[in-house]
């Protein structure tokens, strides 16, 4: 397993066309030498956790800034667990109040990002939580 | 021929210790130490500046600008319910906001209902949700629409939100050539930044297209679109690439009417501009003022236009969002008072401060008063209102400007290479443009080359969150809801699916879309279901995800 490199979907559920972080983090990743599929705009959980599952992403990257964060991150990750999936890390980003930061940790969405956090910082993060949640 | 002084000026210059080896604008532009009147040289004042008030208008649209009147000040609202929002224009108002400027929620900007599926978690959450009249009614109850200009920021379902508003002004009795305001309308930019679209660009660039020559007969002050910038710097663009997108977005519309048969003279009057105003302070300044200087050539000289009115790049300014920080959210009042100050100093004819929460939630009424405040500052204490173009002849200033109007004019070549806007949005151009641009940025932070403070130098690591933020309750689209099942319950639903057959025959054989479109407003159709009927005729599109 060394040797293979850590795939990410990101995708941004929703109507929300804020696009300029997804594309920014889409392409640190490659940078970082990950594979990226970025699965656009309007994305349905099911969509995503279809794609997922296609690809057997090792994480899968939500872009919210429209407020509908909490809905559609519960919704993905309930795929995710009946999909198998469970095991795979669930992260994401966008203008996420700290208050749902915590409903989030509930729901197994252990760190998301938001405006103004370094893109290495997102990098390590994806690449050290990657490989550990799949083996576990 | 250099001047003996400058020649010992240079010499002491290179001796002298410098902090950074490169010194260049947010947008990567690289800077000279000095600009010197040796510069302003191959600058003739008298053909690239002129008057205020006069071509090329690059010192202002107006010969008085604000000496004759201050600048709008316009703050985009909307959230939640129709009665919400109208409460906070209320509130605005009476604080002295001179015009109204409508914030709608994503399934409306999309043209659908808020029962519709994909609006489930967004109903009302970043603005207003607008399914049927009914809802505009609310929306603008007891605000005078024949005293207060009204800008609404709505793209791809423009004409029928547009409709909405003006059967409500109908029901109150007020006429249409009193009604005054803007309508977004740029479909063009959804395409490149914002992605708001419902069908593919040509049915879109033809409901713009008979929404101009209806209002050009009906609606005679209302500004039909406002040719956007300010996304299209949102998604990371730099100054110059706003500057040349939008334009190149500009001229696509006109050549579009034209095409269509309209004299370029009924409608330019009417297009206006909208502009971001970023933290670069004098590349923002320069911007603007090439802005209408490109905007009066090309309409002159290029599209024949004969009446100064469509020579004029007038527009609106609103401080870059993307600028503002969740770390430490007071000092993005410091942040929006200076890109304020860029635009009133650009000539902006009105204006939209952001509010310290911008990176954390719609704005608090607190954080809406003291943006509000910061124009009001800027209007009566600093005395920037005073005199027209204060920057005028800075060669700094004058330099970057030409820079400015040369790095667009090279993009509109590159532009019309590739077949022009459309086809250069169908080809990915724009969006792989920004796209590289918002990344040269962020690892330029990331390296700590470009700073922002708090974020990546002068952090304060025991921040603790100070400042309310307003919350959007999930009991609001549940109330959206039930009002739009009662609206649906009490009208008649043989004149709505009449109105909407009507609507669909008048798309498929290419006439003006706008009567019928008014017509179905006035029964009380739903936004969603004239989309729906629209899109039978007019089909969908899907974008090539690009990054």
């Amino acid at each position: 397993m060394a040797d293979r490199r850590i795939k990410v979907i990101i995708a941004k559920p929703g109507l929300d066309g804020h696009d300029r972080g997804a594309k920014v983090v889409a392409r640190a990743l490659v940078e970082a030498g990950m594979e990226v599929v970025y699965l656009g705009l309007q994305q349905t959980p099911e969509s995503i956790v279809r794609a997922a599952v296609d690809e057997d992403a090792d994480v899968v990257g939500l872009s919210i800034l429209s407020g509908a964060h909490m809905p559609h991150f519960r919704k993905v990750r309930e795929l995710m667990v009946k999909s198998g999936l469970g095991n795979r890390l669930l992260t994401g980003g966008g203008i996420i109040p700290t208050k749902d930061q915590g409903k989030l940790k509930e729901l197994g969405i252990e760190r998301v990002f938001g405006p103004g956090d370094d893109l290495q910082e997102i990098v390590d993060y994806i690449r050290n939580k990657a490989g550990r949640a799949r083996k576990e | 021929m250099k001047e003996k002084n400058r020649t010992s000026w240079e010499k002491s210059f290179e001796r002298s210790g410098l902090r950074d080896a490169d010194f260049s604008t947010i947008s990567g532009r690289p800077l000279r130490p000095l600009y010197t009147w040796e510069d302003m040289a191959e600058i003739d004042p008298r053909t690239e500046l002129g008057y205020p008030g006069e071509y090329p208008y690059t010192r202002g649209v107006h010969p008085s600008m604000f000496r004759g009147k201050l600048w709008t000040m316009r703050q985009f609202a909307g959230m939640g319910t129709a009665i919400q929002t109208n409460q906070r224009y209320k509130f605005l108002l009476e604080k002295g906001q001179t015009g109204l400027s409508v914030a709608f929620d994503n399934p409306t900007l999309y043209g659908l209902d808020s029962d519709h599926a994909l609006s489930a978690g967004e109903v009302g959450k970043t603005g207003v949700a607008v399914d049927t009249l009914a809802d505009m009614e609310r929306l603008f109850d007891g605000i005078p629409l024949d005293r207060v200009s009204t800008s609404m920021t709505i793209n791809a379902p423009a004409a029928w939100i547009f409709a909405m508003f003006l059967a409500n002004a109908e029901k109150r009795g007020i006429s249409f050539a009193e009604l005054r305001g803007t309508l977004q309308n740029d479909i063009l930019k959804e395409y490149i930044a914002q992605k708001e679209w419902i069908f593919p660009p040509e049915p879109h660039l033809r409901l713009i297209t008979d929404l101009m020559s209806f209002c050009a007969d009906q609606v005679p002050q209302w500004n039909t679109i406002s040719i956007s910038g300010y996304h299209i710097r949102e998604a990371g663009s730099t100054a110059a690439q706003e500057l040349a997108f939008t334009l190149a977005d500009g001229f696509a519309y006109v050549e579009h009417a034209i095409a269509a048969g309209q004299d370029v003279d009924d409608f330019a009057p009417r297009l206006s501009f909208f502009f971001n105003a970023h933290l670069d302070f004098f590349e923002e300044i320069a911007k603007l003022r090439a802005a209408r200087r490109i905007w009066a050539r090309a309409m002159r000289d290029k599209y024949k236009a004969k009446n100064p009115r469509s020579w004029l790049c007038r527009f609106h300014v609103q401080t870059a969002g993307c600028s503002l920080t969740a770390q430490q959210p007071e000092i993005n009042i410091v942040r929006t008072a200076l890109e304020a100050m860029a635009g009133v100093l650009g000539g902006c004819q009105s204006l939209h401060t952001n509010s310290m929460d911008e990176a954390l939630a719609l704005p608090s009424e607190k954080a809406v008063e003291i943006a509000l405040r910061t124009q009001q500052i800027i209007a009566f204490e600093s005395g920037a209102a005073n005199v027209i173009d204060p920057l005028g002849g800075s060669y700094y200033i004058e330099q970057l400007t030409n820079d400015l109007e040369e790095e667009a004019g090279r993009y509109f070549r590159k532009i019309d290479e590739l077949g022009g806007v459309v086809k250069a949005i169908e080809q990915g151009f724009f969006q792989r443009e920004i796209t590289r641009a918002a990344y040269e940025y962020e690892m330029a932070l990331s390296r700590r080359k470009k700073f922002h403070v708090g974020v990546n130098e002068f952090i304060n690591p025991s921040e603790k969150l100070e400042i309310p933020l307003l919350e959007i309750d999930e009991s609001v689209e549940r109330e959206q809801l039930d009002f739009m099942r009662r609206i649906k319950a009490g009208r008649d639903n043989g004149a709505v699916r009449d109105g909407l057959g009507t609507l669909t025959a008048a798309a498929a054989a290419g006439r003006n879309l706008m009567p019928p479109l008014l017509e179905c407003a006035r029964r009380y159709t739903t936004l969603g279901e004239i989309s729906e009927a629209l899109t039978t005729v007019f089909g969908e599109y899907r974008e090539q995800p690009f990054y």
